[in-house]
């Protein structure tokens, strides 16, 4: 965790001072009123991710504020009684979740790191951007919402440390015989849903099988020694730049 | 004009619903007349045209779909061909309960005030005579008339800018209408209460947070008390026999931080027997003392007269969100037996009196102690069931749930979230649209416990945890279901599955079961729908 919060509170220092006063007593607010359910990072609500820096429900300060006002009635986000102050603070904050510092950007060369991409790295084989490559492995077309630059730089180096449970691959042998291999989609008592190396996607009974592991290393190559650490540093900064809404 | 006089015969038939018709559900089980089939909260049908043998045959015969996309939560009555139902936040509807059509609805506006910390939820209703009673989630309690749906009275339980709300099944006794109140987040001061049914004035009130000058009062630490929440936010249950309402109490407040109440915090996460005449206290038994974690012991009381070590007696079986599974005399509250039924470390077991031995360092810190079972607890309010013919105790439940509790220090602000916590990284949270478990996460399961050896009997496992509640019926079937959206049908006596269906929305209700023209029907709420199964025919 700490991992990944560092770059938040990094930024935080980069603030103009009265901003980062807001900030800081907008994270206050945010530990007492939002922590429990959206999370340190502000993305534990599946489709909410404050760090991301867009919000569907709410484009402007203004409408923010009055959301978190008045909740979002149908789901669980409730209404506070919150002052004009307390909301702007705590607004702040929010917006200060979302990276656009150095830290979020890296340190490297984009532009080179698409080439390495494309080419050196041979991600195009397993992951898709925006259209182009494998759907094997997670569509990257929105990572640089989603992770920051340590996050992504220690999945280069070292891929297995960290799998998120969405991106584990499944190992299927059925009665017949037949082995599968995919990253696991979804999973509940009596089925698996999978996409497998040829792209298909793959609705299995468990009642079929015979075996079911759920793999527990990354399917991904590590690229301690297949890149040198500018081109890991250009590749981090490539991925940071894609968002899924430029 | 014969064929108008059938078509109008079940509500011709509907009489009004005596207290008396509540005491005895079990001479009319074609209904279900209070939140929990029965007023002693067994949750237990002695319907039994759906079978072990035939309910293979079961398949869906209508569904209501809701109209808010908030939690489903409610648990429906049924009287007499009526089904009465609330969707979220506090719309009733009256449906015919074989068709699933409209007759009447009532649709609540909550005030903007209101502060719930989990959901707008409503749980149910109940009823007495032509009146239908609701909690609502701005803190008030209506009268409804049964037969139109128009407001008879509407009177304030608590103030919602406090962060009072109500959001459970009224419990009907007598005469009176009996509410407890949410807002255990909020630092409020925790009461149940009991209204006049026919004007809404109150008749007597309990706190479930005692005075200073009140027994119990020493337990809590200066003026903590005044926000020592302790809500009361599911339906309590009744012995007639001993004219005492049984109620399960929640959390202290605030929730993760006990610094400032040192002391046992009474009457939090207890079990309280109340004179139903008087609300006045006739005993206490306290699952968890000082509470740091949030264990509102907020379940179902479910009372069973068995016996027990050679002796007829008058038991209390409560599965509690702390992890441990009791049963206590209900006549004195005496602890008889207790034993945990999920993965433990916050304590190494119970004394003798069933006080649970506290484990060392197992309390929250600023940076974090990593705690099993987690906040929603090995159960939470997911109804249970006990079933006379197994003499068994079912409880939906969440095995091997952890979560790393944090505590900070806040200061009480009127109508503010008051948690004193940062609960994090539960392995049992949202899982989103997709389930995606791993090695450590959490699971859901039915249980099915012998009371009288406190060992599992049988264990159903789903790959998600559930919030759902738990039925079983004279025929030894049990329903239940889970977040995978799967409803199932098991044998009551195995644990083996006999049917299921796939609902696509998961089960955060109980289900029932009642019978129209002699034909058996099973309903639960899923997702947004409540869908209604019965035999082929």
């Amino acid at each position: 965790m700490m991992l990944r919060s560092a770059p938040v509170v990094a930024l935080f220092l980069t603030l103009p001072l009265a901003a980062q006063t807001a900030a800081d007593a907008g994270q206050q607010l945010y530990k007492a009123h939002c922590f429990v359910c959206h999370g340190q990072e502000g993305e534990s609500i599946p489709g909410v991710n404050f760090r991301s820096g867009q919000l569907r429900r709410a484009s402007t300060d203004e409408e923010l504020s009055r959301l978190i006002l008045n909740g979002i009635p149908g789901t669980g986000m409730p209404p506070t009684n919150l002052s004009a102050d307390e909301r702007r603070n705590l607004v702040a904050f929010l917006r200060a979740m979302h990276d656009t510092g150095a830290t979020a950007k890296g340190s490297g060369d984009a532009t080179s790191g698409m080439a390495v991409f494309e080419g050196k790295g041979g991600c195009f084989n397993c992951h898709r951007v925006r259209g182009k490559g494998s759907r094997l492995g997670p569509d990257l077309s929105d990572i640089g919402s989603l992770r920051n630059a340590p996050y992504l730089a220690e999945s280069l180096v070292d891929p297995s440390k960290t799998v998120a449970p969405a991106n584990r691959f499944v190992h299927v042998v059925t009665k017949q015989g037949t082995v599968i291999d995919g990253r696991r989609l979804n999973e509940d008592t009596h089925t698996i849903q999978l996409i497998d190396q040829q792209e298909r996607l793959l609705s299995i009974d468990k009642s079929d099988l015979r075996e079911v592991t759920l793999v527990k290393t990354s399917a991904m190559p590590s690229y301690r020694d297949k890149l040198s650490a500018q081109e890991i540093t250009d590749l981090v900064s490539y991925l940071l730049s894609l968002k899924e809404s430029q | 004009m014969k064929k108008l006089a059938l078509l109008l015969f079940p509500v011709l038939l509907s009489a009004q619903v005596s207290f008396d018709r509540l005491l005895h559900t079990d001479r009319e089980p074609h209904n279900w007349l209070t939140y929990s089939g029965s007023l002693s909260g067994q949750r237990y049908s002695l319907l039994d045209r759906i079978t072990p043998q035939n309910v293979k045959n079961l398949e869906l015969k209508w569904v209501f779909q809701a109209r808010s996309l908030e939690k489903f939560e409610a648990t429906p009555l049924v009287v007499d061909g009526l089904m009465y139902l609330t969707e979220a936040p506090n719309h009733v509807f009256a449906l015919d309960a074989k068709t699933g059509r409209i007759f009447w609805d009532y649709d609540y506006h909550a005030s903007k005030d209101a502060r719930v910390c989990c959901g707008s939820v409503n749980r149910g209703l109940a009823i007495l005579g032509d009146t239908l009673f609701m909690g609502t989630i701005d803190g008030r309690l209506i009268a409804i008339d049964s037969k139109s749906g128009r407001p008879m009275w509407n009177i304030e339980v608590g103030d919602p800018k406090l962060g009072y709300s109500v959001t459970h099944a009224p419990l009907v006794v007598k005469d009176k209408v009996i509410v407890g109140v949410a807002g255990g987040e909020y630092g409020i001061r925790g009461f149940i209460a009991a209204y006049d049914a026919r004007t809404g004035k109150e008749v007597w009130k309990f706190y479930t947070v005692a005075g200073p000058d009140d027994p119990g009062g020493k337990t809590w630490d200066g003026d903590s008390w005044k926000n020592g929440g302790s809500p009361a936010w599911l339906t309590g249950s009744y012995d007639p026999s001993l004219n005492l309402i049984y109620w399960g109490t929640g959390n202290p407040g605030p929730d993760w931080n006990g610094d400032d109440r040192a002391g046992d915090n009474l009457y939090s996460d207890c079990a309280v027997a109340l004179d139903a005449d008087t609300g006045k206290l006739k005993w206490y038994f306290q699952f968890t003392p000082h509470d740091e974690f949030d264990y509102d012991a907020v379940q179902i009381p479910v009372l069973v007269d068995a016996n027990w070590q050679g002796r007829a007696r008058k038991l209390l079986m409560w599965a509690n969100r702390n992890g441990f599974f009791y049963v206590l005399d209900r006549e004195t509250g005496k602890f008889l037996a207790g034993s945990p039924y999920a993965k433990i470390n916050w304590a190494t077991g119970l004394d003798e009196a069933g006080r649970p031995m506290r484990a060392p360092n197992m309390s929250p810190t600023p940076a974090g102690t990593l705690i099993y079972p987690n906040l929603f607890g090995a159960t939470n309010w997911y109804s249970p069931s006990y079933s006379p013919r197994t003499q068994l105790f079912y409880i939906p439940s969440w095995q091997d749930s952890n979560m790393t509790m944090a505590k900070i220090t806040q200061k009480y602000v009127p109508g503010q979230r008051y948690t004193g916590g940062l609960p994090r990284a539960a392995n049992a949270g949202r899982r989103g649209t997709r389930n995606t478990p791993v090695e450590d996460s959490a699971y859901g399961s039915i249980l099915a416990m012998d009371p009288r050896t406190g060992q599992k009997k049988w264990e159903f496992k789903m790959n998600d945890v559930t919030d759902s509640g738990v039925l079983t019926t004279v025929s030894d079937l049990l329903f239940a279901g889970g977040r995978e959206g799967y409803f199932y049908a098991l044998d009551a006596r195995t644990g083996v599955e006999l049917w299921r269906a796939s609902l696509g929305g998961q089960m955060e209700a109980g289900p029932i079961t009642y019978s129209v023209d002699g034909k058996q029907y099973v309903s639960i709420a899923a997702g947004q729908g409540l869908f209604t199964f019965a035999l082929r025919e």
